[in-house]
Order: C-alpha cells, then sequence, then structure tokens
C-alpha cells in the first residue's frame, strides 16, 4: 500500500457527497415551495437532519435538506435525497439504512447510525405530508 | 473544485496537530541511529559491544537527570507516556494491595480532564477496592484546589488514605496549565504523593521536579520530536512501587526488558534540544497563538475560545464553531491539507463527545463543534493565514447545511 498525503477515511464516494453534496437547502425562501417536511436526531448524539419533500400524485418530484454532524451523516443525506428524487411515495417508504449505504459503497460500522437517520428524516417527512394531504 | 487546486499549489500537508503527535527532529534521529546497525549492543552483555550501550544508557539518564534536577536512578525508561503512567498509578496501587493481602484499601484522587491513560487506569483500579475520586476543573480547565483538599482531608480522617493524586501539567486538548507547586504544597500537607502526566508541558515549560514539587512525572517522546513509543517515569527515591514487567533487573528493577537504547537516546537529546529552545519558542508560539485567536474571533461569528487565556500552553488553539460538527470540518480542513483535531464524537470511537470539554461546561453540540489547532517548530504566520481563510470557508459552507446553525438566530453566550 501506498500511503499518500491525501488519504481519506471513507470511501470515494462518501468524499464526493461529502464535499460536494446534492440538494441541500440554500436558502430559507426555497421551504415554501415543499409540502412534506421531517426532522430527526437530536444535539446530544450529534446528528440532526431535516427534509423538505416536494410531492405531487404520489411521487417526489423534489427534495431538499440540511444535515448537522460527520461526514457520513452529510454525505448520505446527500445521498439519500439523489436516490428518492422521482420515486413514488411507495417505493421511497421501504428505502433502507442499507439501500443508502450500499449508494455509499459502505460506512465504518461506527457511523452507520448515521445513514439511518436520512431514511428516518425522509419518513417523517412523508408522514407530514400525509397528514396534510388528508 | 479550485479548493483541490490550491492545495496541491500551496499546502500538501499543513500540520496543525503537534499534540497528537510530532515529527522527529532531524538532530534527535542523527544521535540515535547508530544504536540501531553499529552500536547495537545489549547493555546488559559483559562485553565490549555491551559495555558501549550500558555507557550509551547510562549517559542518556545522566542527560536526563541533569534537565529533571533530579538523581538519575529516579529516572524508569519506559515504552510510552500510557506506560509511565500505568507504572506510577498501578506501582503505587499493587503495593499497596501486597499489604492488604490482594485487596485494594485506599484513595486515588485525579481531575475530571485527565487522559484516558489515567483515568481509565484508575477505572480499572476501582475494581480491587481502591476509591477513586475526580475533581471538578473550573471553565478555565483548572483544578478546584479547594475540592482537592477537601477531599483528602475528609478521606484521611475517615481513615482511607490517600495513595496517591495524579494531577497533569498541560492539558491536551485546551491546553490548560494546572498549577502543580500549590497543588503539590496541598498534597505534601497531608503526606500524599503527586504524580504528575507532562507529556505535553515538556516541550514547552519548566521541568525541574524539586521545583514543580512532584514526586512522580510522566513524560514521552512522542511529543517532544523523539520517538513514538518512548517515555519515561520520573520517580522520587522516596516513594516506593512495584513493578509492572518482571523478568530482569533492568531499570532499578522497575520496567524488566533489554533497554530501547536509540529511543532512549532520542529521548534525552530531545529533552536538551526541547530545554533549549523552550523560551525563545514559547515567546514565538505565544505571538502566533495570539494571533490565530483574535483573528479567528474577529472574521468568523459566534465562536467560543475553549480554555483558559492566560494560563495556557503556548501551541495550542481550540475553538467551538456554533452550529456545526466537529469532524466535518476537520474533514475539510483534511481537503485543503490542514491537519488538525476535533473534540467531537464522530472522529472517535465513542458516542461521547470529548469529557474535557464536558468538564469545562460546554453543552454537547459545542463541545461536538470544536476544533484543536497545535503548533509547531515549522508553524509561520503564514500557515496560520492559509488556515484561517480555509476554516472561514468550511465554516461558513457547513453553517449553511446546518438545521442547527439556521435554528438559533441568537447568540448564546457562555
Ligand atoms: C496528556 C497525555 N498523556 C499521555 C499521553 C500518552 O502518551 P503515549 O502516546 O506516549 O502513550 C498523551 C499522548 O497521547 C498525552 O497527550
Amino acid at each position: 500500500m501506498k500511503v499518500e498525503g491525501n488519504d481519506w477515511f471513507y470511501t470515494k464516494e462518501v468524499k464526493e457527497h461529502f464535499m460536494n453534496p446534492k440538494n441541500f437547502l440554500k436558502e430559507e425562501k426555497e421551504i415554501k415551495e415543499f409540502n412534506g417536511y421531517g426532522k430527526v436526531g437530536n444535539m446530544k448524539c450529534g446528528d440532526v437532519m431535516e427534509i423538505w419533500l416536494l410531492i405531487e400524485k404520489n411521487k417526489i418530484k423534489d427534495v431538499r435538506w440540511r444535515t448537522f454532524g460527520c461526514a457520513s451523516a452529510i454525505a448520505s443525506t446527500s445521498a439519500m435525497s439523489e436516490m428518492v428524487k422521482g420515486m413514488s411515495i411507495h417505493n421511497a417508504l421501504k428505502l433502507t439504512a442499507s439501500d443508502i449505504m450500499d449508494k455509499l459503497k459502505g460506512l465504518p460500522a461506527i457511523k452507520v447510525h448515521c445513514s439511518v437517520l436520512g431514511d428516518e428524516a425522509l419518513r417523517e417527512a412523508i408522514k407530514d405530508y400525509e397528514s396534510n394531504n388528508n | 473544485m479550485t479548493k483541490t487546486k490550491n492545495i496541491q499549489n500551496t499546502a500538501k500537508e499543513l500540520y496543525m496537530d503537534y499534540s497528537a503527535t510530532t515529527p522527529t527532529r532531524q538532530a534527535v534521529l542523527d544521535e540515535a541511529l547508530p544504536f540501531f546497525v553499529e552500536k547495537y549492543g545489549n547493555p546488559s552483555s559483559f562485553h565490549s559491544t555491551g559495555l558501549v550501550a550500558k555507557r550509551t544508557l547510562q549517559d542518556a539518564r545522566e542527560r536526563v537527570a541533569k534537565i529533571l534536577n533530579c538523581d538519575e536512578k529516579e529516572i524508569v525508561f519506559t515504552g510510552s507516556g500510557t506506560e509511565s503512567i500505568n507504572l506510577a498509578l498501578k506501582g503505587i496501587a499493587f503495593k499497596n494491595m501486597i499489604k492488604n493481602k490482594g485487596l485494594g484499601k485506599g484513595t486515588f484522587i485525579t481531575g475530571k480532564i485527565e487522559h484516558p491513560a489515567v483515568l481509565e487506569t484508575l477505572e480499572w483500579l476501582e475494581k480491587f477496592g481502591f476509591n477513586i475520586i475526580e475533581i471538578d476543573v473550573d471553565m478555565n480547565g483548572i483544578i478546584n484546589l479547594k475540592q482537592l483538599q477537601n477531599d483528602i482531608k475528609k478521606n484521611q480522617e475517615e481513615g482511607l488514605p490517600v495513595l496517591l493524586v495524579s494531577i497533569m501539567y498541560a492539558n491536551n486538548e485546551i491546553g490548560t496549565i494546572q498549577p502543580l507547586k500549590e497543588i503539590s504544597e496541598i498534597c505534601h500537607k497531608y503526606g500524599v504523593p503527586l504524580h504528575s502526566d507532562g507529556c505535553q508541558g515538556a516541550e514547552y515549560l519548566p521541568l525541574d521536579v524539586t521545583k514543580l514539587g512532584v514526586d512522580m512525572l510522566t513524560l514521552n517522546g512522542s511529543k517532544i520530536y523523539g520517538f513514538k513509543g518512548t517515555g519515561l517515569l520520573y520517580k522520587n527515591k522516596n516513594v516506593i512501587i512495584e513493578s509492572l514487567i518482571h523478568g530482569g533487573g533492568h531499570e532499578n528493577n522497575l520496567r524488566a526488558g533489554t533497554e530501547n537504547i536509540a529511543g532512549i537516546v532520542a529521548m534525552a537529546k530531545a529533552l536538551e534540544i526541547a530545554e533549549k529552545e523552550k523560551k525563545k519558542e514559547t515567546i514565538r508560539l505565544k505571538k502566533l497563538r495570539n494571533y490565530m485567536v483574535k483573528k479567528i474571533k474577529k472574521e468568523i461569528p459566534k465562536v467560543i475560545y475553549n480554555g483558559s487565556a492566560t494560563k495556557r500552553l503556548p501551541n495550542n488553539v481550540n475553538f467551538s464553531f456554533e452550529g456545526i460538527e466537529g469532524e466535518s470540518i476537520l474533514l475539510r480542513l483534511n481537503e485543503a491539507g490542514i491537519r488538525v483535531s476535533t473534540g467531537s464524537a464522530c472522529a472517535s470511537q465513542s458516542l461521547d463527545p470529548s469529557h474535557v470539554l464536558l468538564a469545562i461546561g460546554l453543552p454537547h453540540g459545542l463541545a461536538h463543534g470544536s476544533i484543536r489547532f497545535t503548533f509547531g517548530k515549522d508553524t509561520t504566520k503564514q500557515k496560520i493565514d492559509y488556515t484561517i481563510r480555509e476554516l472561514k470557508s468550511s465554516i461558513k459552507f457547513l453553517r449553511t447545511i446546518s438545521p442547527e446553525w439556521n435554528k438559533q438566530k441568537s447568540w448564546r453566550k457562555r
């Protein structure tokens, strides 16, 4: 093994999503275009996630998020946001933590709880949408 | 994208983590190298090759004793700072257990912000019956002297001897320097010996053990431009401890095993250089430290400077950045070539953030959001400027995507 000055602790996929995350909420005013909101986690354990969904005809048309947490938490939210765009609610509800992990080509064992939050936040947001629209 | 270019152009590696470990100094390596291939003897051998090693060992011991202002017989060379600490604490504990037919009887007193080498060793000793007390620190990280004195007094009045007080010289996370002299005066008033973990202090602080008033002092090579995997314990001849490693009479019967001559020579040389440069380097780094602190406070909103402003190692800067998490700051800085540490749980094997930051009263969120910058011999103002530039952009970005940052619009004052 050759040790380079810039070796990385996570997979290439995690690094890419962490350094250049997709679909995060850039400005507060974007929020009003979305119709489902979910927030999970707490400061004590050190991970908090917020997700906004735009759901039309049972499909996730668009998604935004914010995440407080380590690189793997940020990367897994970003990866999840790419995965669910265009997905039906039905399929999105079936999304698991290990699906997100697969997309990131794996996470260190101790980090797994971070990505678990991603799918939980997603479910919260879908629940929020459904309770507002039923 | 531009960021990646930056790394390659300006700083492939900008090390700001000298409290984690230091590179070995060239002069230290040069002096130690002959003891691998050419002068490879075993000090215990009864021939000329062995004698060279024996004399080298003796010489290194004298050089170290001179710096610590102690007798050469009071130096025990070990395999790390952690080992020295284990020897000091367990050495006292085993002595006590031998007296009490295998049971531990007595109290150890330490501080809340000690290195795990101290805290976990004492936690383990609890299983044998010892009573362990952890003294609080104030928001600067300074030990509560009143509480220390009261706890010693109370224990002794209740018939529980206080076997040892162990308080670190300087803290590895926030750089707080403890008033060792005052601590030792309290201990000695009650006849209690004092051990101090001096690993972080050795490079910059005085090491005269009589002036410090310590009965045992732990140092290591890893933090003073010596070798990793080397350490020593100063032990006053009046303090009696048991050995942890048996199998020969090495190190005055306190640490069996063929001596690491190269590492010991490196340790002596590293201490000598540290001693020589201390004054000048402290002045230089203090200036840089104060410059960085001032600039971060001015240029980045909602930061907390952790630790003491004045009773602090010259090479330590520790900040919490509100609304974001430390590991993500660390890794973004790492991408810019900058190496730092964090007190966040995310960068450790536990789910709790740094016990040091919690002990000085930081809430969990701010403890997770801490970054430690520690300087060393190659740190310059230019490197600090580059670091602050990269820090600012990392913080700005991470705050943009943070629910915590966007939630709290009010400046929480400590
Ligand atoms: C304050 C303190 N004590 C003890 C140690 C342990 O030293 P070593 O790594 O040589 O075992 C360290 C370094 O990690 C330290 O910073």
